[in-house]
């Protein structure tokens, strides 16, 4: 174990701190879209991309990398799409197929490298369950300034994103582009779950995208709080989850983050004021008090 | 000549082929409180979505006070159906009365303390000032409907569309509605309201548009909302017009 941390250690543990903040406030969107398993299903399909842009370029270079993992994973909720819209598969069975599909192939496609000549020294497999460890600057600086730039889109359009989430048909009446709005902001979805696979991993990387918001939901109802609040919370578990690696090396970070991101979920289902378990529990005990005389 | 306030020629609307507006015509000249009514499938929600652009015509053209739809999009009002939207959505009654602001704020402005004044008195003007600060999950299937009114007052447009204002509210909120919709008509709107209950046209509208996928009738509540284009618009189903028939009256005694 060791607790002091060298530049390149600080550098990872801001890189995963705005990442998760970048995914935890992209993901209160996805929520409210009803994009968790969406998300889900595009991490997962990113692994075969990955594993692709591995295979033709023959090195490591994460943007060539993540390159690959947006276009696959765009391609597996291109097909989820697909399949809803031209067959008679529900929703649900289409992100099942897809996320399986997507993930055995990636898992084959880590094999075959595995054989190729360096292939075995490439360590791919860190994609699967994250890791911090080992990764350079220039990564890094990468995965910190997509996770800056999401958040500062989010800020900026905040109003047309709180509206398109709500109600696109009113949005598109009052003349808003709403196709493109929520297409900016799945496409952020995309940058958010991308830029964590190196970190978090593509099985854990859309709980890091979805435990935030939710977690934020028990402590506001209001939509600019939750925001901050998901993205305090996403910003927290890359942090400890990232440094928990660091102090325990054996642990992938990927498992480390969503530990974290899942204490301070139960931690919010149990202990937050009115929306909690403990409270509402508490509320349901007070005596009844008499209805206003005045009812609308 | 001023150009008509709405002006639909020719619409076509099909979903998967089957046609679901057929050929409609239908212009109106002076501001009225316009009854979209007709039976299930009829094709009343349809209409409006597509007048507003949200569903794609087949054929025909539709403008409002002369121009096309998308030129015209600040004169336009809308309250889509309760049910369209996740009530359980964070945010505020004042938050979604905001919204209505949105279109005249433009791109990346948030709305300021003159929109909040504004999104006020519309929470006022619908009788909920007082459930601004609420959750929307908070309030009850009336005060929602209250709540996507006064979004609507927001918009402070010429042209309102309503679809079903009516369903699923309290008596309060319906004699609410029908007050505020007046008090548009007379502050010179014209609004268009998709209506279930046939019993309260002639109450509530001066126009009345009979649709059944074609176009049946549209003109004056008194000389269109009669029992031939009833029958031709509901089909057959004669013994619930008769009954329907016999409410209408009773209605008009009371009111």
């Amino acid at each position: 174990m060791r607790f002091g941390l060298d530049y390149n250690a600080a550098l990872v543990l801001q890189g995963v701190s705005l990442l998760g903040a970048a995914a935890g406030v992209i993901g209160c969107f996805a929520v409210l879209r009803r994009r968790a398993l969406t998300g889900d299903a595009l991490a997962h399909a990113a692994l075969p991309g990955l594993c692709l842009a591995f295979i033709i370029l023959r090195e490591k270079s994460l943007p060539a990398l993540l390159g690959g993992a947006a276009l696959s994973g765009i391609l597996g909720i291109g097909v989820i799409a697909g399949l809803r819209r031209w067959t008679r598969i529900k929703e649900d069975a289409a992100i099942g197929i897809v996320l399986s599909v997507f993930t055995g192939v990636g898992t084959v496609l880590l094999s075959v490298i595995q054989s190729l000549p360096g292939g075995s020294r490439a360590g791919l497999d860190s994609f699967i369950f994250g890791k911090t460890a080992g990764m350079i600057q220039e990564d890094v600086h990468l995965i910190t300034g997509l996770a800056l730039a999401t958040l500062v889109v989010v800020v900026l359009a905040f109003k047309e994103f709180k509206l398109v989430a709500f109600d696109p048909g009113f949005a598109r009446v009052q003349g808003w582009p709403a196709f493109a709005i929520d297409f900016a902001m799945m496409l952020l979805m995309v940058v958010a779950i991308v830029i964590g696979l190196p970190a978090a991993g593509v099985l854990m990387m859309a709980a890091l995208l979805v435990i935030p918001g939710a977690a934020a939901r028990f402590w506001t109802d209001r939509l600019h709080v939750l925001l901050i609040v998901a993205g305090f919370i996403g910003m927290i578990a890359g942090v400890v989850g990232a440094w928990l690696t660091i102090v325990f090396v054996k642990v992938p970070t990927g498992p480390a983050i969503i530990l974290t991101a899942s204490a301070i979920f139960v931690f919010s289902l149990l202990f937050a004021p009115r929306r909690g378990l403990i409270a509402r529990r508490w509320q349901q005990r007070q005596p009844l008090q008499p209805p206003p005389f005045e009812n609308l | 000549m001023n150009p008509p306030i709405l002006d639909i020629h020719d619409v076509t609307v099909a979903y998967q082929r089957k046609p679901v507006l057929w050929d409609i015509d239908l212009t109106i000249d002076e501001p009225r409180l316009v009854g979209i009514v007709g039976p299930n499938g009829a094709g009343k929600s349809t209409l409006i979505k597509a007048i507003l652009g949200l569903v794609p015509l087949v054929s025909g053209s539709i403008e409002i006070f002369g121009k096309p739809v998308h030129q015209q999009r600040r004169q336009i009002g809308y309250v889509p159906q309760r049910e369209s939207v996740d009530w359980d959505f964070p945010v505020s009654v004042l938050d979604v009365v905001l919204m209505g602001t949105y279109g005249r704020l433009g791109w990346f402005r948030r709305p300021g303390a003159k929109e909040k004044g504004e999104a006020h008195e519309c929470l006022a003007q619908v009788g909920i000032e007082d459930l601004a600060r609420q959750q929307i999950g908070q309030l009850s299937g009336g005060q929602q409907q209250r709540a996507f009114l006064a979004r609507a007052l927001a918009q402070q447009a010429d042209i309102y569309f309503m679809d079903e204002p009516f369903a699923g509210v309290d008596a309060a909120t319906e004699r609410a509605i029908a007050a505020l919709l007046r008090q548009l008509r007379d502050d010179g709107k014209t609004i268009f309201v998709v209506h279930h209950d046939l019993r309260t046209v002639p109450i509530y509208f001066d126009h009345v548009v009979m649709l059944n996928v074609r176009l049946i009738a549209s003109g004056p509540t008194d000389t269109t909302f009669t029992d031939d284009h009833l029958r031709r618009t509901y089909g057959g189903r004669l013994a619930i017009l008769e009954t329907i028939g016999q409410a209408v009256r009773d209605q008009e005694r009371t009111a």
